[in-house]
């Protein structure tokens, strides 16, 4: 097999020589080559090894059904392996190499698995290596994995950019060839828009209207539900590396789909049928007519019909010498005959090739003869064609199973997805004229390959049928047929011939495997986009976001939210910077942003009755100006989430919820009133976004918003007690909204501003509390204070806890309805001895209480029979030392006994004296201080 | 998939949430016991092939919770209408 | 015959043609004392147990609608773990374990169970603690667990995504004994084991009624016919609920597609499992080196096996925000499963309303790694009337009681588990 540049043809550009390497020997191919027609005219033969036993392969295709010329294609970060020869588009420097092979492709090692193939045959692995136990991971399986798998992943953060795009239209065209470009045109002569889709390179200029899309070097990969089809387009890979987008996910949105896909040529098996210089006979053609390359000097034929028999005057129309045409059909066909005596090349009609000759690549074929005895032919290429198989994967990516038609023994789509039709050859139209089914030769010296990515012969089939996997699915599971790169696009229909044939059944009872997407191997970059690294999720920020990087704030991922963790400074770490925010709001006034919690407007007039059915608590006597907690439960009673709503009218509530729930809250209030009780009055609308909230704590707080309250608010306790709130204006003019809330227990407020004014709020903030020392305090202060005083937060509204367990169950009203109600009563959920919200203290101050720990009865054995709970929560508090939060079984009753509390994970062992979980000021006079 | 959302239009499916089936009424008893057909309300289903009626939220849209016949088996779209 | 080293040689020597049928093709017979319905995973190491175990039960078979392991034995990522955090789960999970550690051995099949550790990413202080809480209680399950920080981790795996990360990696709390297991050997070796017991596997076999006397279960119809049985196992995974609709049953159940990816084959990349804290994402690399990777489900009820591009690309976007080496990487094939989501996450091992009736249900999409353990106590129940002690908070009454099993915290939105 020695291939060569024709002198003339292919629609490569003969002025544009093209320099690259490969294995790191360098060649000159043309613009328009792809690596394996460059490769071929330089007559390279070998291109790779294969999976299993190492044996060397050569090009057997001249598309994106090649199983075996697969190469690592770029350097560096940029390597990408196991692509195809065969679609890899050449240009000036590119740097190809051959993969899964030793020092060299003609010397490897591993080439010692074909002596040992006798013992390797399908299915070996779960016969043996099982003795002794603990060699599997130690020894047998890294020598498996270190000699399976094809070529090399870079190990480096993918340097490309992604896109993804969506596009619509009325009518999908997939396939740019004769049928496909006929069926656009139409189309689009009927008014339709037109995508027009073609997985290869352009090779001519195409006029087409207006109205049609051409996406070329675009492959469609998928059919999705409601006309959705995911297509990947290959935008700079037949480029030098850049920074422009390599490829592009466009999500294609189609009212029809039209699929014209062609079809792939299958071949026949025989003995060594792997060797380079077998290949497909359509892809001798392809290499001669689109590449002006011939992939030999003397081709031998082996073919079933008529449609191969074209292969014969290109063959000789380019000078090359054909041996002979192997006609597996008893007395051939007319057409071969008149071709082939026009090329003056004899016809073996009714012959078999037995098998091939060569050690890296064909150099004769030994033929059995129609009327008995063997003759040896040499030849460097054989052509082989059983037939073609119309390209229906995308036809039965729903529930569509393809149908075997004897008539042109070919598989073609059966029901097919909604909105699709098939044309042309993908159809079965035109294809297989005069064929005599013929999967395999019957001859199988040595090896005889159906699927040669994967190293699956004829035999193979046969042995797992043997053992019993019968069905088309065991035996690809059983044998890994069809598994490989090119999910068995030329092996498939033959494993389902030979298996066929040894069931003694039909094909199409036999049936096919399920085809899934992708069509063709789709990069996971090019599924993630843009989606990477910083990028990978949106990060929403806080109105006073800039003002806390002036700070010099540290910031925390809190859900989708980037929060101001803590204000450092010079000097001080995270805990340092955290306990002096707490003691600045505890002996003056801190300020901190909460817009983070969700923020849910109700209005209408039975707004009253509609937070009563989503809290369990009363609200119809929530007096207006008035705020009070709720606790929300889901419908299988167990919490949910909590917070303060306010009362701002008669038939107007804001509510607040957690950070983490906002989402989730939001919907379960939709739920409720447009399903649930749909007849109550009310709308809802989120707010979280539209009011900036920044809470000023510490006994000064009413004296620093008094210099920023317009008159004539009035912030005396009478006025506006604990638990007021009202709306006003603040800072001359900017409408507000206060609230006299507390989550660290001290005398505390939260003002809530449009959020465009929330950064000057701060600024004005910290101006009219500098001669209290006024503090910014961040996430980590924050928990300190709720810790402190006992407050539930995510760590303890888990999903798993009640109303009883958080020390809430006089909050469930026995009054009314509300969601949740009836199964918070089941018993299993009012078991006193459930793990209940305590505190925890150190017996010794100087041990410090992780959350995560696990709780124990002292002096108890460390089991699992004798775990009693957990810690949930675990703060430093600068006044108290170590405390915790923690549910207990039997909690509440237990205040004052000691408890081991068991961290292993961390090395924590230590003993804590359960208390009430209000640890700081449990009388709330810091609220009025 | 694709869903015609009454007020929006045609979206893809990515904007909304399925939560559950719409065959079931909440029970309106008011809640105060455990009975059995609250237990079946909250954690039985038929969960059959077929066409199903379903709640589904278009949280990336309106807001608007709609129920959506749907062929589960085919995932083929019957009606959307609001509740 | 029993496999080993010596039979694969002088099978080699022999061209392999004295091997025999891994499981005979069995003839359904007029009636069996126990009949399970559903050759996948549950239903096949139910068959081995119950044959290897309680052999004073009598005569087995085991009902295939399709062709056996087709379901979600057969396309699932393979991951076992036994990494739970509550007391009705964690015995079970651990039990499970310790029997995959000698599976192999047990079945003579090679199911390449491989601990190479399980990985879980922890990206904060708060999710570091509930790891902790998840690791204290492995630990004292005997289950075993290690709390890794983003040092020890990065010595570790020192290709994710630890400097240019939305959701910083701070570290990951270890399972060394988790690992992954070849999907179809597991089915296929219990298959063969069971057979070698003398139990029925009878394939292309679809039960269309059960068949029912006075409450009682007598048998069931099939497509080969009735078959009459003393007690009927239900072991179905993804179709629980229409063959419980069959006994008048309904369950805590939807059905929920998930779908499950793998690239192309790799040179060795990955040598554990791996799952992101931070997005819907886990991953290892089979022995045949393709990725072989996960996330989320695509949350709508579907019986289809087939999921929706959204999910593909959310579960993408998780990889490459963990380790964006993987980037380049192409994906080969997806499938999806049809899960059994249950109303609180957990699953159901327990008799039916209906006498004799049982059921093994509702395993959500983590059914492969308690395949062992799920066989071994469903036959417990099976032949001794009440449950395995690790299986017994896995009981149909604890939805109305309020004994749920809730790992997730999500409540009855089978989806969100």
């Amino acid at each position: 097999m020695t291939g060569y540049r024709l002198a003339q043809g292919g629609l490569v550009d003969r002025d544009q020589t093209v320099n690259f390497r490969f294995d790191g020997k360098h060649y000159a191919g043309l613009a328009g080559d792809t690596l394996a027609s460059a490769l071929l005219a330089n007559g390279v033969k070998l291109f790779g090894r294969s999976f299993k036993y190492h044996r060397p392969r050569g090009v057997f295709t001249c598309g994106s059904e090649e199983p075996n010329a697969l190469v690592e294609l770029r350097v560096g970060a940029h390597r990408e392996p196991n692509t195809r020869a065969t679609m890899a588009e050449i240009f000036d420097g590119l740097e190809a190499a051959s993969q899964n092979r030793g020092f060299s492709l003609k010397y490897d090692p591993l080439s010692v698995n074909n002596l040992l193939a006798p013992f390797l045959s399908a299915g070996f692995y779960y016969k043996t290596f099982m003795w002794p136990a603990g060699f599997w991971e130690k020894l047998y399986e890294p020598i498996i994995r270190r000699a399976a798998g094809l070529g090399r992943n870079a190990g480096v953060p993918d340097p490309d950019v992604y896109e993804k795009t969506t596009e619509f239209c009325d009518v999908l065209v997939v396939g740019g060839g004769a049928d496909g470009v006929a069926a656009a045109r139409q189309a689009a002569a009927q008014g339709s828009r037109v995508i027009l889709c073609d997985e290869n390179a352009p090779l001519a200029a195409l006029e087409l209207p207006e109205n049609i899309s051409l996406f070329t070097r675009t492959t469609v990969f998928g059919v999705y539900d409601g006309g959705t089809y995911g297509a990947l387009e290959r935008l700079t890979d037949h480029l030098p590396s850049s920074n422009a987008p390599r490829q592009r996910l466009i999500h294609i949105i189609a009212q029809r789909s039209v699929l014209a896909t062609g079809a792939t040529e299958r071949p026949i098996a025989f003995g060594h049928n792997d060797l380079p210089g077998v290949m497909l006979s359509s892809a001798v053609d392809d290499y001669i007519t689109r590449y002006g390359v011939t992939p030999g000097r003397n081709v031998l034929l082996y073919i079933n019909n008529d449609d191969a028999a074209g292969l014969i005057p290109t063959l000789s129309d380019a000078g090359v010498n054909i041996a002979g045409v192997v006609d597996a059909r008893p007395q051939g066909s007319d057409a071969v005959h008149a071709a082939a005596r026009a090329a003056s090349a004899p016809v073996y009609a009714g012959a078999a090739i037995i098998r091939a000759f060569g050690a890296l690549g064909v150099k004769g074929a030994k033929i059995h003869l129609a009327k008995g005895g063997e003759l040896t032919i040499p030849c460097d290429i054989i052509a082989t064609s059983g037939g073609f198989n119309p390209n229906l994967a995308l036809t039965s990516h729903f529930d569509g199973n393809p149908v075997w038609d004897a008539s042109i023994a070919a598989f073609v789509p059966g029901k097919v997805p909604p909105g699709m039709s098939v044309v042309g050859k993908a159809a079965g139209q035109g294809i297989n004229v005069n064929i005599v089914p013929c999967f395999h030769s019957g001859y199988f010296p040595g090896k005889s390959f159906l699927d040669q990515q994967n190293d699956v012969t004829v035999k193979d089939v046969k042995l797992a049928e043997r053992e019993g996997f019968a069905s088309v699915e065991h035996v690809k599971r059983y044998t890994t047929l069809g598994m490989a790169t090119d999910q068995g696009k030329t092996a498939n229909v033959n494993a389902i011939g030979v298996l066929a044939e040894t069931l003694g059944r039909g094909i199409g009872e036999t049936g096919t495997t399920r085809y899934r997407p992708p069509y063709v191997p789709v990069a996971i970059g090019a599924f993630a986009g843009a989606h990477t690294g910083k990028h990978f999720r949106p990060a929403r920020l806080t109105p006073t976001h800039g003002w806390a990087e002036k700070q010099g704030a540290v910031f925390v991922e809190t859900g989708p939210w980037l929060r101001a963790q803590y204000y450092p400074k010079p000097g001080e770490d995270w805990l340092a910077a955290a306990q002096r925010e707490v003691n600045a709001v505890r002996n003056g006034v801190g300020i901190c942003d909460v817009t983070t919690l969700g923020k849910i407007d109700i209005q209408g007039p039975d707004a009253a009755k509609f937070v009563e059915c989503v809290y369990t608590n009363s609200w119809t006597n929530l007096a207006v100006g008035r705020v009070r907690y709720g606790l929300m439960l889901r419908e299988d009673g167990m919490a949910m989430d909590d917070g303060t709503t306010a009362r701002l009218g008669e038939t107007h509530f804001v509510m607040t919820t957690t950070t983490a729930n906002a989402g989730r809250v939001m919907q379960q209030l939709e739920f409720c009133a447009q399903v649930l009780w749909p007849e109550l009055d009310v709308s809802l609308i989120s707010v979280t976004d539209q009011w900036g909230q920044i809470a000023v704590a510490g006994p000064r707080s009413t004296a620093v918003l008094a210099k920023i309250v317009d008159a004539p608010f009035d912030l005396s306790d009478e006025a506006f007690p604990y638990m007021a709130c009202g709306e006003l204006s603040v800072c001359g003019g900017v409408p507000a909204r206060l609230f006299r809330i507390s989550f660290s227990g001290e005398r505390a407020y939260e003002l809530a501003v449009p959020a465009r004014y929330a950064h000057a709020l701060a600024e004005k903030l910290m101006e009219a509390g500098a001669e209290y020392d006024i503090a910014p305090y961040g996430t980590e202060a924050l928990g300190i204070m709720r810790i402190e005083k006992g407050h539930a937060a995510g760590p303890e509204l888990n999903g798993q806890t009640t109303a009883h367990d958080l020390g809430l169950h006089k909050l469930l009203s026995k009054k009314k309805d509300f969601i949740g109600r009836a199964m918070a009563a089941r018993p299993a959920l009012m078991d006193p001895r459930r793990p209940t919200l305590v505190g925890l203290r150190p017996v010794n101050p100087a041990d410090i209480i992780r959350a995560g720990s696990h709780l124990l009865p002292i002096e108890a054995e460390a089991i699992a029979a004798n775990d009693q709970g957990h810690v949930t929560s675990a703060a430093r508090s600068p006044s108290l030392g170590s405390i915790a939060l923690a549910l207990l079984e039997n909690g509440p009753a237990r205040h004052g006994e000691t408890i081991r509390v068991y961290d292993p994970l961390r090395g924590g062992d230590c003993q804590a004296i359960v208390t009430a979980p209000v640890h700081y000021d449990p009388e709330g006079s810091r609220l009025h201080a | 998939m694709r869903i015609t959302c009454p007020h929006c239009g045609t979206r893809g499916v990515e904007e909304f949430t399925y939560t559950q089936d719409a065959e079931r009424t909440r029970p309106r008893d008011g809640g105060a016991v455990p009975t059995k057909e609250w237990t079946d309300y909250v954690y039985l289903r038929d969960n059959l092939k077929g066409p199903r009626r379903e709640y589904w939220y278009h949280g990336a849209g309106c807001h608007a919770w709609l129920v959506v016949e749907r062929d589960v088996s085919t995932h083929e779209i019957l009606s959307v209408t609001l509740p | 015959m029993r496999y080993s080293a010596f039979s694969v040689f002088t099978q080699a020597l022999r061209g392999h043609t004295g091997w025999k049928p891994a499981w005979r093709k069995a003839e359904p017979a007029p009636s069996y004392d126990v009949v399970i319905i559903g050759g996948g995973g549950g239903g096949l190491a139910t068959a081995y147990y119950l044959a290897k175990n309680h052999p004073e039960v009598g005569r087995i078979a085991v009902l295939e609608k399709s062709w056996l392991g087709g379901g979600n034995i057969g396309r699932n990522t393979t991951i076992i773990r036994s990494n739970y955090m509550l007391p009705g789960n964690e015995p079970f999970y651990e039990f499970s374990m310790k029997l995959w550690e000698g599976l192999e051995q047990d079945l003579n099949y090679n199911a390449m169970v491989s601990q190479r550790g399980i990985y879980n990413i922890y990206h904060s202080d708060v999710q570091r603690d509930a790891y902790a809480k998840r690791g204290n209680a492995m630990i004292l399950h005997g289950a075993g667990a290690q709390l890794l920080d983003r040092a020890q981790l990065r010595k570790e795996i020192p290709y994710l995504n630890y400097d240019n990360a939305r959701f910083p990696v701070q570290g990951a709390l270890v399972q060394r004994r988790g690992g992954t297991a070849r999907h179809d050997a597991v089915a296929w070796g219990y298959a063969r084991g069971a057979d070698q017991r003398g139990v029925d596997i009878i394939e292309n076999c679809e039960v269309t009624a059960i068949l029912q006397e006075n409450g009682k279960v007598t048998g069931v119809e099939t497509t080969r016919g009735t078959i009459r049985a003393g007690k009927v196992a239900m072991a179905v995974a993804g179709a629980s609920s229409l063959l419980a609709a069959k006994a008048g049953l309904r369950l805590p159940i939807e059905s929920h597609v998930l779908q499950a990816f793998v690239t192309e084959g790799l040179k060795p990349l990955i040598d554990t499992v791996i799952t992101f804290g931070a997005g819907h994402f886990y991953i290892s690399q089979s022995d045949k080196g393709g990725l072989v990777f996960g996330g989320d489900i695509d949350g709508y009820n579907s019986y289809a096996q087939r999921g929706n591009l959204p999910v593909v690309e959310d579960v993408c976007e998780g990889g490459m925000a963990l380790m964006p080496m993987i980037g380049r990487a192409r994906l080969l094939r997806s499938w999806g499963g049809v899960m059994d989501m249950s109303m609180d996450g957990s699953p159901i091992i327990d008799k039916t309303p209906v006498e004799n009736l049982l059921i093994n249900a509702g395993w959500c999409y983590g059914g492969f790694k308690a395949t062992p353990a799920s066989g071994y106590c469903f036959a417990h129940l099976i032949a001794r009337g009440e449950p395995h002690p690790v299986a017994a908070a896995y009981r149909l009454e604890r939805f109305a009681e309020g004994k749920v099993i809730d790992e997730k915290g999500v409540g009855a939105q089978p989806n969100l588990h």
